[in-house]
């Protein structure tokens, strides 16, 4: 086999690559659309903005998200910055939902690569069947659970929640990158002199950081965009995270799109610079085939 | 720097018996080439010596020494894979030093033998590539620099050359037989190309459905096989067999084949004892006939095949399938009857098919 060459682009008419622009081009408009009618909406001052086809901001502001970043509220004779707070809320349960859900699921999913033991099939099945099941309907149980344990109302209750949702999921995804990594590698560390557990963390797993990067940013966003559960368990507006925070700009007899479109944006961004950090590792992660659909 | 000892050496798959009770003595510096069909359990015997397979029963012993419950790492093997397995993530350096560094070896150490061997093996420009970035050859060259930095007491090749094209093959196997030469290690090396299974080893054993069926120098696994799979698996193009019986023409015994036909057995090839009337299968190199006038085969000519140096005429005897070989480049006409004088000739018993020699 010859040194890996990039392919070179096929020629094409002036006219060809102007048809496939304006299809991206089309396509993009299309997915960024309400994106940028949340966006003209939190620039918008006007009490009231109308519906308009073109996204753009009538009485361009910034007070909502000053509003929303800046909000700072009494707590018990301190003063405290809200948004921080719930920022730091969602994160901290985002991190130790990724962290503890990955260092669940890399051993369980090497194992279920490399070995073969009693009952893995039905284990297998069971890690799928939970899968299938909504989030929601497991809502009140966890509820009765976490208070039974004394842990409603905390961030480690949650983070336990989402873990648990987050482990088959990565299971899954892991166990299709380490598969896909040939038995060979291992061996022949193990003949260089590692044991099996040294061949494991110097030949498989940085051979497999992208599919470990991919599985730990999912788990990372599904945590820091879940609401439901969220608003279930936690009552003390002190652990609020920040989809719970968008909500409440919602209620039931005023409704503040202003504000929540503004939160909308601002709750974005983490997630947007994270994506843009590891989009390297998420194309490869993609390509290498460790994430289902 | 070792020899190798394999006693009653049995593999077993849960209910599937890889490797049947395989005893072998492989002196020190001998290259030891492992040879069958694929399944026929070569690849498993070299793993169980390597230690990446655990026997079942029997022992392996390296100088004496019992390691048949042994991790790889503390057998002192090293191991060229038919994949290469190339750590992909490690530059060529790194892919050289790491057994070294797993070993704690002293930087200055490692660094004079990464670029020893990587001079010997001249990859030297290669090494702050990564194996993608390689060709298959120099990957096999990496491979193999990966196995001798560790200077091992056994060398380990399982079809090391098979993802090359043949020029390439050619080369590599010659440099393969020099370097252990040079390097003096013990070498086991797995193959089902027969040109690499003749010329590289030793010590050639001939495996069949996990059971050895001859241990012995490849020349003498060519001319004595021990038995009708051996004779038929070494040698190109494949030994001949045809079906006959044991007849006896005054002084002289032949083997009468199906049509009538008689081949003569030369006295004093160790043919005395055989019993007048026994049912024999008589096994015929291609390149071990003659044409002659006076032949007592004849073989009508289907196919020539002509290969430069050689011709191989395809033909019949009897039902069963002949190949002759002959020197030149002229062959024999398709529909030609070509009489053959039979040099060598071998005999197998027509039930069990072990060597009447």
């Amino acid at each position: 086999m010859s040194p890996q060459e990039t392919p070179s682009p096929r020629r094409k008419g002036w006219l060809g690559a102007f048809a496939i622009h304006a299809v991206l081009l089309l396509g993009v408009a299309f997915a960024l659309y309400p994106v940028l009618w949340v966006a003209s909406l939190a620039f918008s001052g006007s009490a009231t903005p109308e519906p308009r086809v073109i996204p753009w901001p009538s009485e361009p502001t910034l007070r909502h998200l000053q509003e929303v970043v800046g909000a700072t509220a009494d707590d018990g004779g301190e003063t405290v910055w809200i948004f921080g707070r719930q920022l730091l809320n969602s994160l901290v349960v985002a991190t130790a939902t990724a962290l503890v859900g990955v260092l669940i699921a890399i051993p369980t999913a090497y194992a279920l690569a490399r070995f073969n033991f009693l009952g893995k099939r039905t284990g297998m099945g069971v890690l799928l069947a939970t899968q299938m099941f909504p989030a929601v309907a497991s809502a009140i149980p966890l509820y009765l659970i976490l208070e039974a344990s004394g842990l409603l109302n905390t961030r480690t209750g949650l983070v336990l929640c989402y873990a648990s949702t987050a482990v088959p999921f990565a299971i899954f995804q892991l166990r299709a990158a380490f598969e896909a990594i040939p038995v060979d590698l291992e061996e022949a560390a193990m003949v260089d002199g590692a044991t099996r557990l040294g061949a494991f963390v110097r030949v498989v797993l940085p051979i497999a950081r992208p599919a470990i990067a991919v599985t730990s940013l999912f788990a990372f966003m599904s945590a820091y965009n879940e609401f439901i559960l969220a608003a279930t368990l936690l009552d003390d507006s002190k652990m609020f995270t920040l989809p719970v925070m968008l909500q409440r700009f919602v209620g039931e007899y005023d409704a503040r799109w202003e504000a929540f479109a503004a939160g909308a944006l601002v709750v974005s961004l983490p997630v947007m610079g994270l994506f843009y950090v590891a989009q390297r590792h998420l194309v490869e992660g993609l390509a290498s085939g460790g994430v289902k659909g | 720097m070792v020899d190798i000892r394999l006693r009653a050496v049995t593999k077993r798959f849960g209910d599937t018996v890889v490797l049947d009770g395989v005893d072998a003595a492989f002196p020190d510096r001998s290259f030891v080439v492992l040879v069958g069909k694929s399944g026929c359990g070569k690849s498993t015997l070299l793993r169980c010596i390597a230690g990446l397979e655990e026997v079942s029963e029997g022992a392996i012993e390296f100088g004496g020494r019992d390691v048949s419950r042994l991790a790889p790492r503390d057998r002192d093997v090293a191991m060229v894979f038919q994949s290469y397995a190339l750590y992909p993530h490690m530059t060529v350096r790194r892919n050289l030093a790491f057994g070294l560094e797993l070993r704690k070896e002293r930087r200055e150490v490692i660094d004079a033998r990464v670029a020893e061997v990587a001079k010997l093996l001249e990859i030297d420009a290669l090494l702050d590539r990564h194996p993608r970035a390689l060709s298959g050859g120099q990957r096999q060259r990496v491979a193999m620099g990966r196995a001798i930095v560790r200077r091992p007491a056994v060398f380990m090749f399982d079809e090391p050359l098979s993802n090359l094209d043949p020029a390439l093959r050619n080369q590599v196997r010659v440099d393969i037989r020099r370097l252990h030469d040079d390097l003096g290690a013990t070498s086991i090396y797995v193959t089902h190309d027969q040109v690499e299974a003749m010329t590289l080893a030793d010590v050639l054993v001939v495996l069949d459905r996990g059971v050895v069926q001859q241990i012995a120098p490849p020349i003498d696994v060519y001319r004595r096989p021990a038995n009708r799979f051996v004779a038929g698996f070494v040698g190109s193009p494949a030994m001949n067999f045809l079906e006959g019986r044991i007849a006896q023409n005054s002084e002289r015994a032949a083997v009468e084949l199906g049509d009538g036909a008689r081949i003569e057995i030369p006295p004093g090839a160790g043919f005395e004892r055989l019993q007048r009337g026994a049912q024999v299968i008589v096994g015929i190199r291609p390149h071990d006939v003659v044409r002659g006038p006076e032949g007592s085969l004849v073989l009508p000519v289907e196919l020539v095949e002509t290969l430069g140096s050689h011709v191989h005429v395809h033909g019949r005897i009897g039902d069963m399938p002949f190949v002759a070989a002959f020197e030149g480049h002229q062959g024999p006409r398709k529909g030609e009857r070509l009489q053959l004088t039979v040099g060598e000739l071998h005999l197998f018993d027509a039930e069990l098919g072990v060597s009447l020699g």
